[in-house]
């Protein structure tokens, strides 16, 4: 049994998005008349990826209420099993396997990364981007030592190229999800010593031609399509084939025809400018919400100019929210309004200046 | 060294297209139709004849299991029930299987159902293969757009497949704690009996398989059970994915005939052991769970069911965890111990406590902080957790810590001689000048 920190800090309610009440009840349809309490699982994991990464008692009470089951039998379910976390955890959580395969091929030096970087384990770091926690096996063991990063698995690793992940996933770069080392899954990394008669693939394709295709199959899959914040990527799983990660994706490469991941929402992109008009670029840092990280972000989708933002359509602020994994924070923050305003104040001092 | 056309798992490495069209191009979905007409009888009895034992772990054969299920429904509906709970250290060949060939589990899901007169069945998936529930959804969605399944299908035989998950815990591999956890509850095991067979999930005659068991099926089927009992030994029939971990060159997971000698295993496949096969110390021949085998009884050792009872130890999952010379086998044994104090559920006293206290000692055994008497000590607590719970949990945190007193007590004696002599390594405190 393990024992996990429970977070003081507890929102008063919690409800599930319509999407995510219309995905449930295709889920309590799974099982038989009466049986609705075997949904208990799914449900609550679902509610914690919405709720970024943790589980409110909220949303145990929720789902209680939803499958006509006791609180304490859920909360039960919650606290038995170990992936329901009970605090916050941090944008991009690590959990590292440390059982003897892993820590046979080098688990030790994982960890000492994340302690140099992060600090202790279930503490989130200051700019809330990184927690991390030591679990067991994860079924992975041909491609020892590894950790799971969200929802995907990063495999091969050692300390160098583990702290590149992790730069990567700093800075917003794109990562690939799998082996670090470029083998195909669990091939064995000197070449197959298997399965190389030609005759047994007369008739079928290689993965990588249909990589685009089953990526966006898997795209239309409800499942962890609302995953939480910094969801590393809908990743296909043909490891030669890098994916983009949804935080901080450079949209050049989404467009490309390389199998990569399209995003449905390219429709909505705004359009930007290769650069700054007269070289000099707007201080976005001033709309409320955006810091310099963000900042730089926008600079480098071509959004230089509050005018820009100014005059985003529905389609744009929703492919920008996606973008950034924000969930609505643009309209909430109200970005456009304040964009607008910031645009004409520099227009009147700009004018001022031409007065005088 | 068995030939690629004898291997069933072809796109193991995905390296080729793993979507419905791939698949039958590979030779899934044929004479579907054909093969469930000839009956459930066929069926079970092909299972039978191929000698297929059970690839989770215990090794129960397949076709006789299914002959528990009821032969008449008397009102209640039966159910399949597939375990993907892949959790054993070691282990992770499901995930291949899922990821990349996830066709043949459904296919094997439909044959296996229609011979128990089930018309729905369950995959139980561990709840961290988040991106592997996605490929094997996708790949069920294919397989109802193509009414290959469903209710009204081509085949003619009504059947639905869903998939389901957990949210990390090992117990749930343990048959009755997975329908504990399908059924929506902690996942702690059922008292047994009743069996499965007869009070499974939702109190309906149920049968637990796990995913190798059921995706070998089609191919047993298509090309006949005496062509799978003509692989491997008698009574360790077939082909087997083994899983290579730990100090080999090259890990791997690699589908080979039953019966392979564990040398050949590591050098065709995974490149040798590191620094040559004079470097072995030992390996875990079978998961996690099953005692170890020191290197000089590994020479000629047969990777099959009944060559690992041999030695004392078994063939498990058939995950191999290599460890050279460089390894601290008591640290290794320890981090297992550490693993089965996390996943026992707490519902037997034995394993509850035993399992932490076992840890503990190995903790101080790791830097030699014990004494010598404490090794039988400890050998005799893991007896009083063996065959004392419900769920063989138990037993597995108890066969390691077993393996490794059996065969490598001069190691553990040798640490605590070394702490002995110099209980305080950092140097005595000096007193202030």
């Amino acid at each position: 049994m393990s024992v996990k920190p429970v977070s003081t800090n507890q929102p008063d309610s919690f409800e599930f998005t319509e999407q995510n009440i219309a995905w449930a009840n295709e889920q309590i349809a799974k099982y038989p008349a009466d049986k609705q309490a075997s949904a208990v699982i799914p449900l609550l994991w679902r509610a914690q990826e919405q709720h970024d990464g943790w589980l409110p008692k909220a949303a145990i009470s929720t789902v209680a209420q939803m499958l006509d089951m006791a609180p304490i039998r859920v909360t039960e379910v919650a606290t038995f099993y170990s992936m329901f976390n009970h605090a916050p955890v941090g944008k991009f959580f690590v959990q590292l396997c440390g059982t003897t395969p892993c820590l046979l091929r080098g688990s030790d030096e994982l960890v000492e990364v994340l302690k140099k970087r992060i600090g202790g384990q279930n503490k989130v770091s200051e700019d809330g981007l990184f927690s991390w926690l030591e679990v067991e096996c994860l079924g992975a063991c041909a491609n020892a030592p590894m950790v799971q990063i969200n929802q995907e698995y990063f495999e091969d690793l050692n300390a160098e190229n583990f702290t590149k992940l992790l730069d990567d996933l700093e800075a917003g770069r794109d990562v690939t999800p799998g082996p670090q080392n470029d083998r195909s899954c669990s091939t064995p990394d000197g070449g197959a010593t298997s399965l190389t008669d030609p005759s047994l693939y007369a008739n079928d394709m290689p993965s990588a031609a249909v990589a685009a295709m089953s990526a966006q199959s898997l795209s239309n899959i409800a499942e962890g399509s609302t995953a939480f914040t910094g969801n590393v990527s809908a990743s296909t799983f043909v490891s030669a084939e890098p994916v983009l990660a949804d935080f901080g994706a450079k949209d050049d490469k989404a467009n490309t025809p390389t199998g990569k991941q399209a995003k449905d929402s390219d429709g909505g992109k705004p359009i930007g400018l290769s650069q700054a008009r007269g070289g000099k670029s707007d201080d976005l840092k001033r709309i409320s919400g955006v810091g310099p990280k963000l900042e730089e972000t926008l600079y480098s989708l071509g959004i230089f100019h509050f005018d820009q933002i100014a005059e985003w359509n529905a389609d744009n602020v929703a492919w920008v929210d996606e973008y950034l994994s924000f969930k609505g924070r643009i309209d909430r923050e109200d970005w456009i309004a304040q964009a607008k305003e910031m645009a004409q104040e520099d227009a009147r001092s700009d004018d001022d200046k031409g007065d005088a | 060294m068995l030939s690629d056309q004898d291997r069933i798992f072809t796109n193991l490495y995905g390296l080729r297209d793993s979507g419905l069209k791939g698949a039958k191009a590979r030779g899934s979905w044929d004479g579907t139709k054909a093969m469930l007409e000839k009956g459930e009888d066929w069926i079970v009895d092909e299972v039978k004849a191929s000698g297929l034992r059970g690839r989770g772990g215990a090794g129960f054969p397949t076709g006789l299991k299914w002959s528990f299920m009821p032969k008449q429904s008397d009102g209640r509906p039966h159910y399949l029930v597939i375990n993907a709970d892949e959790s054993e250290p070691g282990t992770c060949k499901d995930r291949e299987i899922m990821r990349n060939d996830p066709q043949l589990l459904i296919e094997g899901a439909l044959y296996a159902s229609f011979a128990m007169r089930a018309n729905a069945a369950y995959i139980y998936i561990r709840g961290e293969f988040i991106m592997e529930r996605k490929r094997l959804q996708a790949a069920i969605d294919e397989a109802y757009a193509a009414n290959l399944i469903g209710k009204d299908n081509i085949h003619g035989y009504p059947f639905d497949l869903y998939l389901h998950h957990g949210a990390g815990a090992y117990i749930c591999g343990e048959e009755t704690a997975l329908l504990e956890s399908l059924e929506g509850r902690k996942g702690m095991p059922r008292l047994k009996p009743p069996f499965p067979a007869n009070v499974g999930l939702y109190g309906a005659p149920t049968t637990v398989n796990n995913v190798e068991s059921i995706a070998v099926v089609p191919d047993i089927l298509r090309r006949g059970g005496s062509w799978f009992a003509g692989l491997g030994k008698p009574n360790n029939a077939g082909t087997k994915l083994f899983s290579i971990s730990g100090h080999v060159n090259n890990p791997c997971n690699v589908e080979e005939e039953m019966g392979i000698p564990l040398r050949e295993l590591l050098e065709k496949h995974a490149g040798g052991v590191r620094g040559g096969w004079d470097n072995l110390l030992a390996v875990i021949p079978g998961g996690s769970s099953v005692p170890c085998v020191p290197a000089d009884q590994c020479q000629d050792l047969a990777m099959d069911f009944d060559s690992l009872l041999e030695v004392k130890s078994g063939l498990g999952t058939a995950a191999v965890i290599v460890m050279d010379k460089s390894t601290d086998m008591i640290r290794a044994i320890a981090r297992l111990a550490y693993f089965y104090k996390h996943e026992s559920c707490g519902q037997c006293t034995p394993c509850r406590e035993g399992t932490g206290w076992m840890w503990r000692v190995l903790e101080r055994m790791v830097k030699g902080e014990a004494d010598k008497s404490e090794i039988d000590m400890l050998f005799d607590v893991s007896k009083q957790i063996e065959g004392h719970t419900i769920c063989a949990l138990g037993d597995a945190a108890a066969w390691p810590v077993q393996g490794l007193i059996r065969h490598f007590r001069p190691v553990i004696e040798q640490r605590i001689d070394e702490f002995t002599k110099n209980p305080n390594p950092q140097g005595a405190v000096k007193a202030a000048e």
